[in-house]
Formats: C-alpha cells, sequence, structure tokens
C-alpha cells in the first residue's frame, strides 16, 4: 500500500542555516506518528513543509503517491499551479500553535468558510457540517462566539474542526497544546486522542509525552535537522537507542 | 455697498448661500477624489506588497513621487503640463479630481499596506492551508479584519482631502476656498467671509468624523476587528 505521506531528502534551508538535513519518512493510512525533539531541531519546519507552507529546499514530498506542490516537467522539478497547491492542501489538515482562528468570524463561520469558499459546498449543508463538527469537538453551544470570547482550549478546538471540515486525508497538529494554560491542555488532547481511534492520519509535533505514549503508532525522534531514530512508543520512550534520544527524555520527564 | 448690513444679515443674505455652492463643489471633489482614491490605494498597497520585486519597487516610485511633492504642484501639473502631452483638453473639475486621487492613493496605499502588514502571519498561513488561493485569503481573511483599525488613519486622510481641496481653487474650480476668496475681493468684508469659509470645513469635518464613530462602533460588535 502506498503511503499518505512519504518524505524522501527533504531539505530546508533559510540562508546559511540548514533547518532539515535530508529526512525520509513515510505515514501509512490511519498511522499516528508523533515528532518530538529539542527546540531548534526541525521538527515543527518539517511539519509546515508537509503542506507547503515552508516550500522545500531539497527533496520531494509525496502526497497519495503525487507530489507535493511541484512536479516533473521536461524531467525537471517545477512548482505546480496554485490552483494545483490548493486543491492538494485541502486534504491536508493543520492546526496551530497559535490556533489562527479567523477573529472577524464565529466559531461556525471559522468552521464552513473554507468548505463553501474552496469546495464550493452549499451554505445550509456547510452549517449542518458545522454544528455536527462543533459538536463532535463539544462547543455546540459556542457556535455563535466570537473567538475573543472563547477559552485557548475552546479556539484550539474550533480550530480542529475547521480543519476537520475540509474532510483531510491527514491532519497535522504544531505544537497543538503548547500555547495552552496547564488545565486546558487536557480538554484539546483528549479531541486529538478520539480523531487517532476513529482512524484519522496523524503527524503531531508535540512536547506532550503522555500524548506520544498512548496514542502515537511510531515516535519519531529529530535532532538538529535528522531523523535521529524513531520506533514504537514502548521501545523508543523505554529503551532509547541513541544517547541524545534518552538524554532528551531524562530532560522532558524531569520536568 | 454692503457696509449698512449688520453681520447677520450680511451673513445671511450673501455670504452663506453663495458659500454654500462652493461647499457642495467641495464636498463632491471630496467624495469623488476620496472613493477613487481609497479604490486606488487599495491597488497600490496590493502592488507594495506584490511578491514580486518588480512590481514592489514600482509601487514605491509611485508612492515616493507622490508624497515627495507638493499637492500643488501635482494639481498644476495635471491641469496644465498633462493635457497638451496628450493633445487633449481637461476640465478643472476632472483635473482637481484626477490630481487630488492619485495623490490621495499614495497615502491611502501606506495606510492598508501598514494594516495588512499588522495581521499576523498566521492568518495568512491558515486560509492556505485551507486550501484558499492568495487572491481569497485576502478578500475573505486578511482584508476584512483590517477594517477597523483602518478606520481612524483614514479618517485621518479624509479630513486631510477635505481640506486639501482647497488647493484647487488655482486652477480656477468654483469650490469653497475660490466661492470665499472671490466674495472677499468683491465684497471687501473679509471677516465674515472668511469666519464662513473656516465654519463650512469644519462642519464638512466634522461630519465625517461622526460618521466614523458610528461606523467604527458598528465593527466593535463584530468580534472587535
Amino acid at each position: 500500500m502506498t503511503p499518505i505521506i512519504e518524505l524522501k531528502g527533504l531539505v530546508k534551508s533559510f540562508g546559511e542555516t540548514h533547518v532539515l538535513k535530508g529526512i525520509d519518512l513515510s505515514v501509512k493510512k490511519s498511522e499516528v506518528v508523533v515528532i518530538i525533539g529539542p527546540s531548534g531541531s526541525g521538527k515543527s519546519t518539517l511539519l509546515r513543509c508537509v503542506n507547503f507552507l515552508e516550500q522545500p529546499t531539497g527533496g520531494v514530498i509525496f502526497f497519495n503517491g503525487d507530489s507535493l506542490g511541484i512536479k516533473k516537467h521536461n524531467e525537471r522539478w517545477v512548482k505546480r499551479a496554485e490552483s494545483e497547491l490548493n486543491l492538494q492542501r485541502t486534504k491536508i489538515g493543520m492546526v496551530f500553535q497559535q490556533f489562527n482562528l479567523f477573529p472577524h468570524m464565529t466559531a461556525l463561520q471559522n468552521v464552513i468558510e473554507a468548505p463553501i469558499q474552496v469546495l464550493g459546498m452549499k451554505r445550509e449543508e456547510a452549517q449542518q457540517l458545522g454544528v455536527d463538527l462543533l459538536n463532535r469537538v463539544g462547543l455546540t453551544d459556542k457556535k455563535d462566539f466570537y473567538p475573543r470570547a472563547l477559552s485557548g482550549g475552546q479556539q484550539q478546538r474550533v480550530a480542529i474542526a475547521r480543519a476537520l471540515a475540509m474532510k483531510p486525508e491527514v491532519m497535522l497538529f504544531d505544537e497543538a497544546t503548547s500555547a495552552l494554560d496547564p488545565e486546558l491542555v487536557g480538554e484539546v488532547l483528549k479531541v486529538m486522542k478520539d480523531l487517532a481511534k476513529e482512524g484519522m492520519t496523524m503527524m503531531v509535533v508535540t512536547h506532550e509525552m503522555g500524548f506520544a505514549k498512548e496514542v502515537a503508532d511510531r515516535v519519531v525522534f529529530m535532532d538538529q535537522g535528522i531523523i535521529l531514530e524513531q520506533g514504537p512508543p514502548e521501545q523508543l520512550f523505554s529503551n532509547p537507542k541513541e544517547a541524545r534520544t534518552s538524554e532528551f527524555l531524562r530532560l522532558v520527564e524531569s520536568v | 455697498m454692503g457696509e449698512q448690513l449688520s453681520f447677520w444679515q450680511f451673513s445671511f443674505d450673501v455670504v452663506i448661500p453663495r458659500l454654500f455652492e462652493g461647499m457642495g463643489i467641495t464636498l463632491k471633489l471630496t467624495l469623488i477624489s476620496g472613493f477613487l482614491g481609497l479604490f486606488w490605494g487599495l491597488v497600490l498597497a496590493l502592488v507594495r506588497i506584490s511578491r514580486s520585486k518588480v512590481i514592489r519597487s514600482l509601487g514605491l516610485i509611485y508612492v515616493t513621487i507622490f508624497r515627495g511633492t507638493p499637492l500643488l504642484l501635482q494639481i498644476l501639473f495635471v491641469y496644465f503640463a498633462v493635457p497638451p502631452l496628450f493633445d487633449i483638453t481637461l476640465d478643472s473639475f476632472p483635473a482637481g479630481v484626477l490630481a487630488l486621487s492619485l495623490n490621495a492613493g499614495a497615502y491611502f496605499a501606506e495606510i492598508f499596506r501598514a494594516a495588512i502588514e499588522s495581521i499576523p502571519k498566521g492568518q495568512m498561513e491558515a486560509a492556505r492551508a485551507l486550501g484558499m488561493s492568495y487572491s481569497k485569503s485576502m478578500r475573505r481573511i486578511i482584508i476584512p479584519q483590517t477594517y477597523k483599525r483602518l478606520i481612524p488613519p483614514v479618517v485621518n486622510e479624509l479630513a486631510a482631502l477635505t481640506k486639501d481641496t482647497s488647493l484647487v481653487s488655482v486652477i480656477a474650480l468654483a469650490e469653497l476656498l475660490y466661492t470665499t476668496q472671490r466674495l472677499g475681493a468683491k465684497f471687501l468684508r473679509p471677516w465674515e467671509v472668511y469666519f464662513w469659509a473656516a465654519i463650512s470645513y469644519l462642519i464638512l469635518v466634522v461630519g465625517l468624523t461622526v460618521l466614523a464613530g458610528h461606523l467604527e462602533r458598528k465593527l466593535e460588535k463584530r468580534g472587535g476587528v
């Protein structure tokens, strides 16, 4: 079976700073891959490349077997037209650390904006979908609230509903709980766990080791722009092969 | 003549009716130039943040020229220097509107650009990640968030524009100031004439400010942005 996501030799540099130095990684359908690593290891950049918010400097990302954002033309890789990339992006949901809800729209409007504007869904149909999704993240009663009237945890759950409204094949979580007050982390993690249980394919960058242990099918440890090691959580957490991994785990778990 | 009339008689019988016409022209100039300037400013702002360096530079050159030279010169230029170049004639009203709009556009462009750039980068990223195109993201997500923060600087600029329309009097357009000067010269009673001209400009600018206040309070209800 072709993996949903496959990174081949992914390289990303910002000028002289080499953030990703050749990443190979594949994610199968319904797999939950959790990426951990010290700050500056390139894990967020990696995730942002997977929907082309960052354009890779080298290497290719395949999404359902198609190269993402670029294509072969006369034996050379060229950028895809914006409309082609947009179409690919509709199937890749992204949840951000800072939620990035649209502040001039209510929770429901946030959720239905892209289905209407991008997929051309009818308003009534989108609203039904939006209410269902808000219900799923436990926020039906907040549908007419503007983001500023919601807590961080509620905002992030709306953001998850907004991404799900596009019926994505894979969901990317970029430190989705890092900006939350500690008491609000749980409600967001619960939604993420439910999604994983329902078989959503997920790539999750997080500092929540508990989540990784409980939900991940595979944990990837990144350090200085490369994948240092990866494996099932029980193996990686209890029996890491690399000294850097155990050092990192010791630092995080001593907190 | 007029010597025997009291302040109020002279004001109501002679000055105010005539200034009223001038005020109408000033209002028309302000509204048309303001509207065109806003539209042109938005286009220029998008040019100024274009992803192409060449296009960006063209925008910068335009803004530099129109902010770097006196408006009075621009009005004279448009009225006297441009028409012969294209072998056309340009009346003072369209010439005035053109010069004021081109000038206001440069100022509005900078206001819009600053407002667009003040929206957190994550907003564009969230929109793009949902598959929205750049232009749709701008139209649906970024620009609507600038409305409220645009009101104060835009009102400021419109107030300046209202007063700047007086410069068009140099090309003999019978707007408020031109009418005022003619009246002053004719009746030799400058006090009443200039007093009522000042009141007229104040009415226009204060009216604008009140309108903007209403708009701002209305937008406040929409999520505070």
